[in-house]
């Protein structure tokens, strides 16, 4: 059974638990740099990205986690946790880091303030049609070609990524684990 | 290459409540400027409360107290990027419609405000923008959630610094989803009249054991080892309104209650953060109150 951490810092930590232990994995809740030790894979929630980045500093995460990535670590990172993951934040806090692992440039609330959250289908390469829930959700504006681009939507402003990968790293604009449907992390935790 | 075209919806449930489930294990702090909403940020709040006045000083300056202006509020937003709340009074649903108009991501109808009705709170359903409201009992709760409300939070007594009162309506709110629990299925008619709560929410609250939407709690919270009560008595995120600013060092003690907010099973953190914080806000104790805000709304 593969053993699956989820950042509980601040954000959706049940909903990603839930989902995780659906498709199988034993999942650890980390709020400590003790807690990544042995971890074959971890979720970044969703949550407000500035809070779980200050949340990682303070309680000294950050360092120990950007080693774990860097040695080959895989991370699912939704919403806040894909901007946590991104090489560029667009409309950010100006002292926004990121671990800078995804080749890509993602806006902060790139799809409008909570009135313009929205639901939709988003067609997934392999998987079909999956529910897409985007909640002041950031919007990837441009990627590297090296990026894999599992799914697009198009807002009507032309088509942008909403799931992304890049080897062990996934990115993800929307939120699977508020919805019913377990398949994007069973993706994920059948690639560990 | 899969790609989706637009066919989306805005305002569902699902999407407005999610917001809710975004902001869980956070704190949401009252502001009054855009300096105030910047410390907020930097300290790691996860949305504020754009208001003119914190609660202790509507409560110390007396008169009406409205919606805030929407300079003010349109001030707060530009400063920050973190989600951004304001009040409209209790049925004053014109407010609340400037206020979706203005963009704020969630609207709190109120009991720090002066009520603009008194037996009707606002059609929640109405609106694209998602609600909070306060409760002081599970009953108050579900009547709120009835009308649409996407977040609710525990009353507790807005301005005193004192946490007695949000202690209270957290524990009744538990109390009573435990009793609906181990309700059969016979009891939950009965039941559903005297908590004057909708039924079909009496019965998935008495399969579920919990609220159908996130459960947040409010009204006195300012210090640290407060935050650690009461996410440990249920509540899955804290307002702080006068506590933070009111305090000697809002800066400190704000990253403090945040930190507190994250490992609140942890006390040797919450000992660390709360270590030499200088005072908290003063404070009243409520018997004294001539006024209790938690009695607002119906």
């Amino acid at each position: 059974m593969p053993r699956v951490g989820v950042l509980a810092l601040q954000g959706d930590v049940r909903e990603h638990t839930s989902m995780l232990e659906r498709v199988g994995a034993d999942v650890v809740a980390v709020r400590s740099v003790e807690q990544l030790d042995d971890l074959d894979g971890l979720v970044m929630p969703g949550g407000e990205s500035t809070t779980i980045a200050y949340l990682l500093t303070t309680s000294d995460i950050r360092a120990t986690l950007e080693k774990k990535i860097e040695d080959g670590m895989s991370v699912l990172g939704t919403c806040a946790g894909l901007i946590l993951l991104a090489h560029e934040i667009l409309d950010g806090r100006s002292d926004q880091w990121s671990f800078d692992v995804l080749p890509l440039a993602v806006r902060r609330n790139g799809y409008g303030r909570q009135i313009s959250s929205f639901e939709t289908l988003v067609n997934v390469k392999g998987l079909g049609d999956v529910p897409g829930v985007f909640i002041r959700a950031p919007k990837i504006e441009t990627w590297s070609e090296d990026l894999e681009v599992l799914a697009f939507h198009d807002h009507g402003d032309g088509e942008h990524p909403v799931l992304v990968r890049r080897e062990r790293i996934w990115g993800c604009s929307f939120h699977p684990e508020l919805t019913n449907d377990d398949r994007i992390h069973r993706l994920f935790v059948d690639a560990l | 290459m899969s790609s989706s075209h637009d066919s989306s919806t805005i305002g569902s449930a699902l999407v407005k409540r999610g917001l809710a489930d975004m902001l869980r294990g956070g704190v949401i702090m009252d502001v009054v400027n855009p300096e105030q909403a910047k410390i907020a940020e930097d300290s790691g709040a996860v949305a504020v409360m754009a208001l003119e006045r914190v609660p202790s000083d509507i409560r110390r300056d007396g008169g009406v107290a409205r919606m805030s202006d929407p300079e003010m509020i349109q001030g707060i937003q530009a400063a920050v990027t973190i989600p951004v709340m304001a009040k409209a009074r209790i049925g004053h649903f014109a407010e609340a419609q400037i206020l979706e108009a203005l963009d704020v991501d969630y609207i709190d109808e109120s009991e720090v405000l002066t009520p603009a009705d008194e037996e009707n709170h606002i059609d929640k359903w109405a609106f694209t923008v998602p609600f909070v409201c306060g409760a002081t009992n599970l009953g108050e709760a579900l009547r709120r959630i009835g009308e649409g409300a996407c977040l609710i939070r525990s009353k507790g007594e807005a301005g005193t610094g004192n946490v007695v009162e949000a202690v209270r309506h957290l524990r009744t709110i538990n109390a009573q989803m435990r009793r609906l629990q181990s309700a059969d299925a016979n009891e939950l008619f009965a039941l559903a009249k005297d908590l004057q709560a909708p039924l079909p929410l009496i019965q998935e609250v008495s399969l579920t054991g919990k609220l159908p939407v996130p459960l947040f709690c409010a009204g006195g919270i300012s210090t640290p080892a407060d935050a650690a009560l009461v996410l440990q008595l249920g509540a899955e995120a804290i307002f702080v309104g006068s506590g933070i600013f009111k305090s000697d060092d809002p800066e400190r003690m704000a990253k403090a209650i945040v930190e507190a907010t994250t490992h609140f099973r942890d006390a040797h953190v919450v000992a660390k953060v709360s270590t030499g914080l200088g005072a908290a806000m003063k404070g009243i104790e409520t018997a004294s109150l001539e006024q209790r805000l938690a009695e607002r709304g119906w």
